[in-house]
């Protein structure tokens, strides 16, 4: 484990270089624990105090949620962006991509769908 | 099976000893297999939150589409998300730590900080069992409209995976008493971080769209 050479890869989660990286050992999941409970604590602030302007809130929650999926990717799983990492990140990368397409895909074309569909009742008793 | 004959071309340049660590992009042979086992597993995470975004689209879909029926402001209380969340976020640290006192071979720390995981992860499951029960019995289950298919849908999935994760923890814990930190066993418990790890960037996104653009205003 902590043999690695700069060249070397590492797995996810694994801490690279011998713990010497920025974000290694307890101190990590510490620095980790307080940054996620901090933005937690923000989007539960957000909803719950007028401190954003209402029709910003749900992007200030999505902007919260990716800050603390990247602190979480960062000081939990260890992904960096040093060279022992590539292979973790293109897989990331990728994965990222796919999820991307799949929610962001799906929500445009059917809220397009919704959007072009007649209203229900009107369906029913024909144009006015 | 002698390590010339496993490797006759010598591959890896180490000539099989043991404990030697030859990775990197093919020089020195090829990864140990504790990088190749953390990469496949990493490889799985990745599939299954692909399909977890499956269930978050179905959600984000139908979400608007209540039937008539309760909408996500009189079926969500935020207290006992904001407990959920604290503990699964508690259990991925507890969970960390544990990693850490396993690779300094703490047999100690390195159950208590499983048992502190498994704890917090039957809490957070419990809290969610309750929810579902309340709302079962509300006459809000999964059949009463399009956007409670998709509630359960997505978050029962994520407590199905803390459930399976909390009988791979008990498991853990077992393996890590009746045989101590052999390399398959340290590998797991890595693949089990990274599960565990995973399961709570998934929480982030249910609570966030779920919960609190549910209850937003």
């Amino acid at each position: 484990m902590s043999e690695h050479s700069d060249s070397g890869d590492t797995a996810p989660g694994a801490e690279a270089a011998g713990g010497e990286e920025f974000a290694g050992g307890i101190a990590s999941y510490a620095v980790g624990l307080a940054l996620a409970a901090l933005l937690t604590a923000a989007a539960f602030l957000v909803v719950n105090v007028p401190v954003v302007w209402r029709p910003a809130i749900p992007m200030a929650l999505v902007v919260l949620a990716v800050a603390q999926m990247g602190v979480h990717l960062v000081f939990f799983l260890h992904v960096t962006t040093g060279p022992d990492n590539t292979n973790n990140v293109l897989a990331l990368a990728f994965g990222a991509l796919v999820v991307l397409l799949l929610i962001g895909g799906s929500v445009w074309i059917l809220s397009h769908l919704d959007h072009a569909m007649m209203p229900m009742d009107r369906q029913m008793h024909g144009f006015p | 099976m002698t390590a010339q004959a496993q490797d006759p071309y010598r591959i890896g340049r180490s000539g099989g000893g043991e404990g030697e660590e030859t990775t990197g992009r093919g020089e020195g042979g090829p990864a140990s297999k504790r990088t190749t086992v953390g990469y496949g597993f990493w490889i799985y995470l990745l599939s299954d939150i692909i399909l977890f975004s499956g269930f978050f689209a179905a959600y984000a879909v139908l979400a608007k589409q209540t039937a008539g029926g309760p909408g996500p402001r009189d079926l969500f209380g935020q207290e006992r998300v904001a407990i959920e969340t604290a503990a699964l976020l508690l259990s991925s640290f507890t969970c960390g730590l544990a990693g850490v006192a396993a690779e300094r071979r703490n047999l100690l720390w390195a159950q208590a900080g499983l048992l502190a995981t498994g704890m917090l992860g039957a809490v957070f499951l419990g809290l969610e069992l309750s929810e579902f029960a309340e709302m079962i019995g509300k006459g809000a289950g999964p059949q009463r409209s399009a956007f409670l298919s998709a509630f359960f849908g997505l978050v029962g999935l994520h407590g199905l995976h803390i459930g399976v994760g909390l009988l791979w923890l008990g498991t853990m814990m077992a393996q890590l008493w009746v045989k101590g930190f052999q390399p398959q066993i340290l590998r797991r418990l890595m693949c089990f971080n990274l599960f565990w790890h995973a399961l709570d960037i998934v929480w982030v996104g249910i609570f966030t769209m779920v919960y609190l653009m549910g209850v937003a205003p």
